[in-house]
């Protein structure tokens, strides 16, 4: 006879009281496969964590922002914010799809011209730009994005022996009704440094002044702010055009853009309450249309937007490792991926469903890495079913920022997996090696025995 | 390990401690166990009998009815 299914025994007290609006569980079914490829398999080929890249939802992304600002504008461009997620294969997507490259420092900008961008569609930001890296983005025509006076004055001074005109922007930064403001890069609008930035620009004859970059906040859950900033910056070109006689070629919105992931700390899920591209779409080219600009002449629109582009493209696929009931009587789960390699989970309440058949019943738990580390906590309070270890589980929307801003700490940092169109996975990046973390290391000859 | 004399327990799951006042619903492996328990059967025996009708391993039994134990302590549910 064959032996019904397990299932450790739980019970759970019953409160009187207001019900939870959200019920206990969204989840209703394993999630199992991504993108036809069985968990389980990825898994069992590519170990435990790993990360797990969609090429089709990449490319889904970015099809439907590009149609969602190029059906309602003239020029649109999209540059890929390398600092989102600077895996060459996932820029390499990016690129073939026609994004440009928007990178902020030295080293982003290394890559992208290893990545076959050419120089002139690569924009450089940052506050920290050494003279080095300017001469390399000068030599290849790239769009200097201009941060601060010091940079300013350094690029003049480089300039005085070009007999070409460096490309440069300025980034602007402004209130935009929104908190926090995001005034530490750039040149303020408000106060007029923008403006004697752009008019120390012109009056050189040195730099060419073709573009304004603004880049109001991140995770910005208010259209109406884009809003403001396009008609600032709109307003900001037609004082060039009129008062400096330099007509602006592209003004840059930045990026900024939510994706669905659920902030910490807020009431409704993040896929209810977030804007979509498209609400950010109509209301910047509206602003842009209706500005006064002459509709004839109208500057490129770049964006740089990242996150919304790339976090729901990315899963993490893990195991558990040990249950526990805490001191209070609360249940807690140990996972074998920690805050080291799912940096985000410090900003979202990250959605993590079982990649195997459950049953309804769930219990509030906390999960936890398997960091020896009191800060390793991947969700403070989440409804799961009764899972055992050895089972696994699949953390949605981490495309952005974790696989940049991950750390080797404690434990090395696994193997990244791209699926393509095909349903064919791919490893873009393999789990780091002992070898790999001590490469850079040396020991001082008196320490060796 | 008792139940405490007084506890009402419904075959699908519901626990009810008239004492406090407290109820409890319980899945169906909590519910069996619970009707074994009421029952007097030893430890040993309720074991035995999951492992006969369950696909689990022992080691993973006793590592889930210690923290079952737990839950009955926290809920007040035991004999003292």
């Amino acid at each position: 006879m064959q032996k019904l299914k397990y299932e450790r025994p739980y019970i759970k007290k019953l409160n009187a009281g207001i019900m939870n609006k959200f019920g206990t569980r969204t989840d209703s079914q394993a999630f199992t496969h991504i993108d036809g490829v069985p968990v389980k398999s990825l898994i069992a080929e590519y170990g435990s964590p790993v990360f797990v890249l969609s090429e089709k939802q990449i490319r889904r992304n970015y099809r439907s922002a590009y149609r969602a600002f190029s059906t309602r504008y003239p020029k649109v461009q999209f540059a890929w914010s390398y600092k989102t997620n600077y895996l060459n294969a996932v820029c390499k997507i990016f690129h073939q799809e026609g994004s440009w490259a928007e990178v902020v420092s030295g080293f982003e900008y290394r890559k992208a011209i290893g990545n076959g961008v050419p120089g002139n569609k690569i924009i450089f930001n940052g506050p920290n730009k050494p003279k080095e890296d300017l001469l390399l983005a000068i030599e290849n025509d790239s769009l200097i994005h201009i941060d601060h006076f010091e940079e300013l004055t350094l690029l003049l001074k480089i300039s005085e022996n070009l007999t070409a005109k460096p490309r440069v922007a300025i980034r602007v930064n402004m209130d935009t009704g929104i908190y926090p403001s995001w005034d530490r890069f750039g040149f303020n609008y408000e106060n007029g440094e923008a403006w004697n930035a752009l008019t120390r620009i012109v009056n050189s004859g040195k730099l060419q002044l073709v573009g304004l970059h603004c880049h109001i906040g991140t995770y910005v859950l208010s259209t109406a702010a884009y809003a403001i900033a396009a008609t600032k910056m709109a307003d900001l070109a037609w004082s060039c055009k009129t008062q400096l006689k330099q007509t602006i070629e592209y003004l840059d919105l930045g990026g900024g853009f939510p994706s669905t992931n659920t902030l910490k700390g807020s009431y409704l899920p993040g896929a209810d309450t977030v804007p979509s591209v498209d609400d950010f779409a109509e209301v910047i080219t509206t602003t842009l249309l209706n500005s006064g600009l002459p509709k004839h002449d109208l500057p490129l629109l770049i964006l740089e937007t990242g996150r919304a582009l790339i976090d729901d493209a990315g899963y993490l696929l893990g195991s558990v490792v040990a249950n526990k009931r805490l001191g209070d009587g609360k249940r807690a789960m140990v996972v074998n991926f920690g805050v080291n390699i799912l940096f985000t989970s410090f900003w979202y309440e990250h959605q993590i469903s079982p990649a195997q058949d459950f049953t309804p019943h769930v219990e509030n738990m906390t999960v936890y890495g398997p960091l020896c580390m009191n800060i390793d906590v991947v969700r403070e309070s989440v409804n799961l079913p009764l899972l055992n270890p050895g089972d696994h589980v699949v953390v949605h929307k981490v495309g952005a920022y974790n696989m940049t801003q991950w750390m080797q700490f404690i434990t090395q940092r696994p193997a990244i997996v791209l699926i393509d169109e095909q349903q064919q996975t791919h490893l873009i990046r393999t789990s780091e090696t002992l070898n790999y973390v001590e490469e850079p290391e040396t020991t001082p000859p008196h320490l060796i025995k | 390990m008792r139940i405490k004399k007084n506890i009402a327990t419904s075959e699908n799951g519901f626990i009810f401690n008239p004492a406090t006042g407290d109820s409890f619903s319980g899945n169906a492996m909590a519910s069996e166990i619970m009707v074994a328990m009421k029952n007097g059967d030893t430890e040993a025996q309720i074991k035995q009998n999951i492992q006969d009708k369950y696909e689990v391993s022992a080691e993973q039994l006793n590592r889930d009815w210690d923290d079952w134990i737990l839950q009955l302590k926290e809920a007040n549910l035991l004999e003292l």
